[in-house]
């Protein structure tokens, strides 16, 4: 039953996002010499996943998305197996690739991580369809972008408008459909949506709001139009989607493992199956929701590799933080943040304080060089002694303090009756109550210096 | 705050990791060619005695991981900017 014990112990990965990479790196630390196995569909090294949209916007060339060197590379001596895995079997510890291949583990981290969601108007007859789920799906863009004239873009998140955003870059007529009436209802406010839409529309992006995709047409097995429910056909040679992204869990279920939104591990990102460990976009801890973010699956990932190797690191969900680029305005999201009239989606949320970030008037140690931003909005949601989320927009002065004092669910009593009055004193007084939790060490992290 | 001439002179980048997702803006235009991005995700400031801190790297991010820290100037009793 038990293998020879002059054998080491084999590690597998499946997945090179960035939760396989951080494992692997974490892995290798503790065992230097013990062979791993990365198993990815993926055929280009480790590069950056959200950087693709600064690829298709033309800010950085393609090259630059390498995150790891030759060297880099060398150090950390994987064995790549570029191929789909096609079946897990937990009982003989084995995996079979697409190709018959058996490639057999001690331990195993599942990363596969998460797939644009396939709207249901999908055709399999017509090229010029595209999501951003990769390198070569970003590539397949710009190839198509050179040649196309107009593209109509669908979803609702950050992943659409950075379709529609580098599609206009790329010179294309891009036709932006909403759903609902404004932009990503569910996190900004009406008033944010608002900026965010004015500025596509000065980067000369059309938004149809109100707008869903009844079908596509095509001739000659290509996209030639976009037809709306309202029956309006907009001629286009290219649709990008990204309605929302699914975990693939399609390998572990087969498998048996609990399987639910995402492939469910404990605490220690352990799946139902022991020896097998899951990380990333694709799992999911307990019953908390899924959190597809990169940092997220960084964390896990290192997590997954200390535990690949042994050790029972408990992995602690961080406090939510998302940072990104709006029209050229950045847009800091940290824990739980509504766009709802008046309600924050978290139920702790007893208020909401607007502001601007022009309030700073304590600066921290830390100093921003002062290039003045037409926008700088502050939202926060105030629960009973905690902030409980906040929303940066623009100026980001006040991101980091918040981040901190939302991340160490730092005691607001004292400062609370301020923040609910008038937003010319709010924020004023939570600066300097910032100032003085920082300099009681109140948000120095446990355990260091 | 400090004025931007006082950041020019005694700054230094100094990056978040918890933000950063290694699009690698920064090292791009970096106009001496300085690995920004590695600093990042060793969540180290940019000590480099070659740094103009220029900024460049500071803006373009588009993330918010970068900002720039005020190290006191030498005989201020602070900290100086270590050489590499």
């Amino acid at each position: 039953m038990s293998a020879p014990k002059a054998r080491p112990v084999q590690y597998v990965i499946v997945g090179s996002g960035i939760a396989g990479l951080a494992a692997a790196e974490t892995l290798r630390t503790r065992q230097p010499q013990a062979p791993i196995t990365m198993i990815s569909e993926e055929p280009h090294n480790f590069y950056s996943r959200p950087g693709l949209a600064y690829l298709l916007r033309g800010d950085i060339p393609e090259k630059q998305l390498f995150i790891r060197t030759r060297d880099d590379l060398r150090g950390l001596n994987l064995q790549r197996i570029h191929a789909r895995v096609t079946h897990l079997a937990c009982d003989r510890r084995e995996l079979v690739l697409a190709n018959g291949q058996r490639v057999p583990y001690d331990r195993l981290l599942l990363a596969p991580g998460a797939q644009a969601t396939r709207p249901p108007f999908i055709r399999d007859d017509l090229s010029g369809q595209v999501k951003i789920d990769s390198l070569d799906d970003t590539r397949h863009i710009l190839q198509l972008a050179r040649r196309g004239k107009t593209a109509v873009v669908v979803g609702g998140g950050i992943t659409a408008l950075e379709l529609a955003e580098g599609l206009a870059a790329r010179r294309l007529r891009v036709h932006y459909f909403l759903r609902g009436a404004r932009y990503w209802s569910d996190v900004l406010d009406e008033e944010e949506s608002h900026i965010v839409m004015a500025r596509l529309e000065q980067e000369g992006v059309h938004i149809h709001t109100n707008t869903q995709v009844k079908q596509l047409h095509g001739a000659a097995g290509r996209l030639t139009g976009v037809e709306t429910e309202a029956g309006a056909v907009i001629p286009a040679e290219l649709l990008a989607y990204a309605i929302g992204v699914r975990p693939r869990v399609e390998l572990a279920r087969a498998a048996g493992l609990a399987v639910d939104k995402g492939i469910v591990v404990n605490s220690f990102l352990e799946t139902s199956q022991p020896g097998v460990f899951a990380a990333g976009d694709a799992a999911q801890v307990g019953s908390t929701p899924l959190d597809v973010l990169w940092p997220t699956a960084l964390h896990q990932g290192r997590v997954a590799g200390a535990n690949l190797a042994g050790e029972k690191v408990g992995y602690v969900r961080a406090v939510a933080c998302n940072v990104t680029q709006l029209t050229g305005l950045k847009v800091t999201i940290i824990g739980s943040v509504g766009g709802g009239k008046g309600s924050g989606k978290d139920a702790d949320t007893v208020a909401i304080v607007r502001g601007d970030s022009e309030s700073w008037r304590l600066a921290p140690r830390a100093a921003v060089l002062a290039d003045r931003h037409d926008v700088n909005r502050v939202r926060l949601f105030v629960g009973e002694r905690h902030i409980v989320g906040a929303l940066v927009m623009g100026e980001q002065t006040w991101s980091r303090p918040l981040q901190r004092l939302i991340a160490a669910g730092a005691d607001i009593l004292p400062v609370r009756a301020a923040l609910l009055g008038p937003a010319a004193t709010a924020f004023p007084a939570l600066a300097q109550f910032y100032q003085q939790w920082e300099q009681r060490g109140a948000g120095a992290p446990p355990g260091r210096g | 705050m400090f004025s931007r001439q006082e950041l020019l002179a005694n700054g230094r980048v100094v990056p978040d990791a918890t933000r950063c997702v290694q699009c690698g803006i920064c090292s791009y235009n970096c106009p001496i060619g300085i690995d920004v991005r590695a600093h990042a995700w060793r969540g180290q400031a940019v000590n480099s005695s070659y740094c103009l801190t220029c900024g460049e790297c500071v803006k373009r991010c588009p993330r918010g991981v970068l900002g720039f820290e005020c190290v006191p100037p030498l005989g201020a009793g602070g900290a100086r900017k270590e050489p590499r």
